[in-house]
């Protein structure tokens, strides 16, 4: 496949190496191994800020791959190569003088499986603040805290038992604290890998309902195998297929009107 | 025998009833064998306690725990003296061995490459593998020697080494059984690699790596052979690190291989006192594992 370079808007699809002025992340010939094996296969693509990009496709195709090369997660995995650039505002993210464990920090990041630290629920939220040395005092920390747990949607739920052990917690909440734990670290790109793949269709609405409400302030990029998913919380989508990006556009176009044939026959579910 | 019918293979020569006969009797054979052998090794662990405690019982009292031993010839005394050595061995080995352990478990579980992981991994199992009667001899040429006296000291570092393999494996078992999720979380929030390590990493794994000490302190508290070329023994006090220390197994080995039936009886009771102490620490080490190693979900 001749190399592709598209954004949402369709005509600038034609001069791939030109990013748009107001893309968040600009992502260009990327192309990621493990060992010899080829997971990415030259990516280009752009996010807008203050937007919910859901990458969807089956299994393997890359798109978990492809989200954890944004906040440079795949570094920590053994033989893994990369090519080509990811911009975030403007700077590659991979040039060698880039500090990863300050560039993370910007990122937000909240996976498949909830994973919050066997600590409190105070402790879990509060670690990536104190880590990172941004509060000022006992009072800006505990000020911290109840704002990403009231932007998480979780703050009514555990503002009495903030002390009690994370584990306690059901699994949507458990999921809440960890993108409250996320934002409280003021990431301004949020990453999600299938955020709500383990959790019940009351927990999912509601995280759903909790990314419609973050991209006012974040940008936001999600991976989730569930289209409707997709179709519900993003406003471009991204399709997948065995480690290429097949075809990216806004998410209405792309499930009623897709330019690709591969892509039409996965949206109305003829494979994946 | 003959409600269903057999399915026999043409070659199958040998009647029914006789297989199943033998099946069955084989099948007797080894059940009763095996468990015959559990038995025989849980009824060894309570052949000892009970033998411990008859022998030894009746020879605990107070000043057992109190006083000194008296001098030959002059009934009564105790071993309150190889009690505080003991446990004067046991803080020195724990400091030796923990730390050392503890940071070179650490190295092999989060960062070692493959190759050098292996590497420690096996010259701690070869260290672990080594008589302790021949660490006794290491210690005794490196400290006794230059210092040319036994002492406490020695005693320590002999029984500090042989905790080294025990922590380590410990450490690095239960620093792998974290999972990978929590690390990434702890990454993903901008934490640097040893902020991770420090701060999520040995917490979630901190009860296994304490039960993995427990259990070499309880392994070293009866190694009597290090200690013979290292603290010996000492009828008094042994104030400070510096001087021969009495201890509770060489205090047993003196006591046993006495001529008089008193030193005997008190022999015996310094075994039920020594054995209980690592039963009790054996017991609490695995309530602890029982509450979760590995905290998490």
């Amino acid at each position: 496949m001749s190399p592709r370079a598209c954004s949402y808007a369709g005509a600038r699809c034609r001069r791939p190496d030109v990013a748009p002025v107001d893309s968040k992340i600009s992502v260009r010939h990327l192309s990621l191994f493990y060992g010899e094996k080829q997971a990415l296969r030259n990516i280009s693509i752009d996010m807008a800020a203050n937007q919910v990009t859901a990458l969807i496709g089956p299994s393997g195709c890359g798109k978990s791959t492809f989200l954890r090369t944004l906040n440079r997660m795949n570094d920590i995995i053994p033989k893994v190569r990369i090519m080509g650039e990811v911009k975030l505002d403007g700077q590659n993210i991979y040039e060698p003088n880039v500090d990863v464990v300050a560039l993370r920090r910007r990122i937000g990041m909240v996976f498949q499986r909830s994973n919050p630290f066997p600590k409190s629920i105070f402790d879990n939220v509060a670690y990536g603040i104190r880590v990172n040395r941004l509060a000022a005092s006992r009072g800006d920390l505990a000020h911290r805290v109840e704002q990403s747990l009231r932007r998480a949607a979780l703050w009514d739920e555990v503002k009495d038992r903030l002390r009690d052990s994370a584990l306690a917690l059901s699994g949507g909440q458990q999921q809440r604290l960890c993108i409250a734990r996320a934002l409280a670290v003021e990431p301004d790109l949020l990453l999600m890998d299938e955020p709500a793949s383990a959790l019940d269709p009351i927990a999912t609405q509601r995280i759903e309902e909790l990314i419609y409400e973050l991209k006012r302030e974040y940008t936001i990029v999600i991976v989730t195998h569930n289209m409707q998913q997709a179709a519900r919380v993003s406003d471009v989508t991204a399709f997948f297929w065995l480690g290429e990006l097949v075809e990216v556009g806004r998410t209405d176009t792309l499930f009623t009107n897709p330019r690709e044939k591969l892509t039409d026959d996965y949206v109305t579910g003829r494979f994946g | 025998m003959e409600a269903r019918a057999p399915v026999r293979g043409p070659n199958d020569v040998t009647p029914p009833a006789v297989t199943s006969l033998r099946r069955r009797a084989v099948n007797i054979l080894m059940f009763s064998g095996t468990a015959v052998c559990a038995v025989a090794t849980v009824s060894a662990l309570f052949f000892i306690l009970g033998y411990l405690l008859i022998q030894g019982g009746s020879s605990l009292s107070l000043s057992f725990f109190t006083n000194l031993p008296a001098p030959v010839g002059e009934s009564g005394g105790g071993m309150a003296n190889a009690m505080i050595g003991s446990a004067k061995l046991l803080v020195l080995a724990a400091l030796i061995g923990v730390p050392l352990g503890f940071m070179a478990g650490l190295y092999v579980s989060e960062f070692a490459s493959p190759i050098s992981a292996f590497a420690v991994r096996y010259a701690t199992d070869l260290l672990n593998g080594v008589p302790s009667i021949v660490i006794g001899i290491f210690a005794y040429t490196i400290v006794v020697l230059p210092m040319k006296h036994f002492s406490t000291l020695a005693g320590g570092i002999a029984l500090g080494i042989m905790m080294v393999p025990v922590t380590v494996r410990g450490t690095e078992e239960f620093l792998r059984a974290v999972p990978g999720s929590l690390r990434e979380a702890s990454l993903a929030l901008g934490a640097a690699q040893w902020m991770t390590i420090v701060r999520v990493v040995v917490p979630a794994a901190s009860r296994g790596i304490l039960t993995a000490i427990m259990l070499g302190l309880a392994r070293v508290a009866g190694e009597t052979a290090p200690l013979l070329f290292t603290a010996l023994n000492n009828r008094y006090w042994s104030p400070g690190w510096n001087e021969p220390s009495a201890s509770l197994p060489v205090m047993i080995f003196t006591y046993a291989i006495a001529p008089y039936e008193d030193w005997h009886r008190q022999a015996w009771a310094a075994a039920l006192v020594l054995l209980g102490v690592v039963l009790t620490a054996n017991v609490a080490a695995r309530l602890l594992v029982r509450r979760g190693a590995v905290s998490t979900t």
